[in-house]
């Protein structure tokens, strides 16, 4: 009896072991898929864009096919865009999140205002870009570069809200009633303190912000355009990295698509670089 | 002691001083406060904008519009269904295969990793979520879409495409590109974001309640199936939740490998639409004031409900983790 109890338990814990080991063997396995899925993108990049990297990308605009064109203007165009998008969203989001922290704490519109900045953080998109459209790029005559940089503004703002917010929150209460006890007005508590204390982690909310900005496509499509041409006149059709290699990677010309490899490459190396960055500045602060 | 003269200064000096300090308190909090205004105006213009651009297509084909699976450029007849379908086809089938990827990867970094491999893991991951969406529309294009037109594709015809009823969805010749080859990008692409939800929530679990478990002899997959999950489990469908919202939305990826195509097609291999993706392809040809033109509004008007319902409700489930 005793005997057959022990084999019964002896087989469950067989079962059970199995059954663990197995799901541990899928859970490593998953993780080495979604690494391999990194290491591909990576290596397709290198592969493709590095070959067709040359100083002409460097020096020489968009051309027609097969005259040895570069990438100039859209790179230039999207730092430019990049930069006054970042510039325009970042003291937006700065103040939003201010205001979530510091003064909205269990009002309604603070609530609101968070809940629907949330929403714009993941909401697609494309939508900010017909948004932007309707709202910029109809009324005033016409594709600009102004229109995408607000369009990027856009997408900045929820990010930096949330990050804002996030390390304003970790900040001690002892802090800031050691300033206000100081007989400091609130503003310089704010301001002085409380965002200095927390600098580098709205640091590496910008950076994020603007690694992701950098990379969009979809909102710029319908209000900068692109432009195929040397241009910085942002009321004009703007060209930007994204938008040209979108172009060029569907164009049945091999020297376009080898440009787009190479701008796709430029671009996820800033990107990732930017993220990597980012978490560098909040790791040296912990 | 030193400080008692400097506070008498200021004591004399205080009402002027108290007086600009007050000003500019009160100008700080209504710019933080206006900016927070700005916000709510921001998607509150997005929503009316995007009805009034649509009204037009509204008007004319009214609730018909979301139904109707016939886009005519030609004949003006246009409908939402198709793209409504390959909408929440791809990002339904996207979370199908990331969900179980994205739990393997939290479980791994949370329960199984050696401390110094999870920072560089995790890392890896959340890099994975940084890649601009055109990289993976066009490593989609160049790498998946030819893996999935051979090998992949012309095995499951032959095998699963056999059998009957089920059989249906895996027919029809192999294009690589298609409705099933858009939802493994998105999976690809919504995989990081599920996984640092999980991953994050897992984290919250009291270890005492763990430890405890681990004392009555339960493995480490018992732990994590009869106390981790149900502790988290609002949170893990919040997550779940977040990458539906990512997925419905996602356009350049999708534009790169979905086949676009106006037409419901049965089997997951043909080639179709979603509503992002129809936008981008069509918008360069919708002249200003268009039928067309409206119909595309129309659609990203159905497109942000459709997100803002999923992003509300993933946010009424995180509700718990946010104030934590």
């Amino acid at each position: 009896m005793a005997a057959r109890h022990a084999g019964v338990a002896q087989g469950l814990g067989r079962r059970r072991r199995r059954a663990d080991r197995i799901i541990r063997a899928l859970c490593v396995l998953a993780t080495l898929v979604a690494c391999g899925f990194l290491v591909s993108i990576l290596g397709l990049l290198f592969y493709r864009g590095f070959g067709a990297l040359n100083a002409n990308i460097f020096l020489e605009v968009t051309k027609p096919p097969g005259s040895h064109g570069g990438l100039l203007n859209a790179i230039v165009g999207s730092i430019i865009q990049t930069t006054i998008g970042t510039a325009i969203g970042t003291p937006i989001g700065l103040l939003v999140g201010t205001y979530l922290a510091e003064y909205a704490q269990g009002s309604r519109l603070g609530g609101m205002v968070r809940f629907v900045s949330d929403i714009l953080l993941s909401a697609p998109s494309i939508l900010i870009g017909l948004f932007v459209y309707s709202a910029l790029v109809v009324p005033f005559g016409g594709f600009s570069g102004w229109a995408g940089c607000v369009a990027l503004a856009i997408i900045v703002i929820p990010i930096v809200v949330r990050t804002t917010e996030d390390m304003l929150a970790l900040l001690p209460n002892t802090l800031r009633e050691a300033v206000i006890a100081l007989g400091a007005p609130k503003w310089k508590m704010v301001v002085l303190v409380c965002w200095r204390a927390a600098a580098s982690g709205i640091l590496t909310g910008v950076l994020l912000a603007i690694a992701r900005v950098a990379g969009e496509t979809a909102p710029l499509l319908f209000t900068s355009l692109g432009n195929n041409g040397w241009s910085v006149d942002l009321s004009k059709p703007f060209p930007s990295l994204p938008l040209t290699i979108y172009a060029y990677a569907g164009s049945p010309y091999q020297d376009w698509i080898d440009l787009a490899w190479a701008g796709a490459l430029l671009i996820t190396l800033g990107v990732l670089g930017l993220n990597i960055l980012a978490r560098g500045v909040l790791r040296k602060k912990a | 002691m030193s400080q008692a003269p400097a506070a008498t200064a200021a004591t004399t000096a205080l009402p002027a001083h108290r007086g600009s300090g007050s000003t500019a308190d009160l100008v700080f909090e209504h710019a933080c406060r206006a900016a927070g205004v700005l916000v709510l105006v921001l998607l509150g213009a997005i929503i009316v904008s995007l009805f009034i651009g649509g009204w037009q297509a509204f008007a004319r084909f009214g609730a018909g519009f979301v139904t109707s699976v016939e886009w005519d450029p030609v004949q003006e007849v246009f409908g939402a269904g198709v793209s409504i379908y390959g909408t929440v086809l791809t990002a339904v089938l996207a979370l199908l295969i990331a969900v179980p990827v994205a739990f393997g990867i939290a479980f791994y970094l949370t329960e199984l990793a050696p401390e110094w491999l999870r920072r560089p893991v995790g890392t890896a991951i959340e890099l994975l979520a940084a890649v601009p969406s055109i990289i993976y529309g066009m490593w989609g294009f160049f790498v998946i879409a030819p893996l999935m037109a051979d090998p992949v594709q012309p095995f499951i015809i032959d095998t699963i495409g056999e059998l009957p009823v089920v059989g249906a969805l895996f027919q029809g010749p192999p294009f690589g590109t298609g409705l099933a080859t858009a939802a493994l990008i998105l999976a690809i692409m919504v995989l990081p974001f599920i996984a640092a939800v999980m991953r994050d929530v897992f984290l919250t679990v009291p270890p005492v309640y763990k430890e405890s478990a681990y004392g009555l002899g339960c493995t480490t997959w018992e732990v994590m199936k009869g106390v981790v999950l149900p502790y988290t489990r609002a949170s893990v469908v919040g997550g779940i939740m977040l990458g539906l919202g990512r997925a419905l939305g996602e356009t350049m990826a999708v534009t790169f490998v979905i086949g676009n195509a106006n037409r419901i097609s049965t089997s997951l291999f043909g080639p179709g639409n979603t509503i992002a993706s129809l936008v981008a392809l069509e918008f360069g040809e919708s002249e200003l004031g268009s039928l067309k033109l409206s119909a595309l509004l129309a659609l990203g008007f159905i497109l942000f409900v459709i997100s803002f319902i999923v992003l509300a409700t993933s946010r009424f489930l995180l509700r718990s983790r946010l104030k934590a």
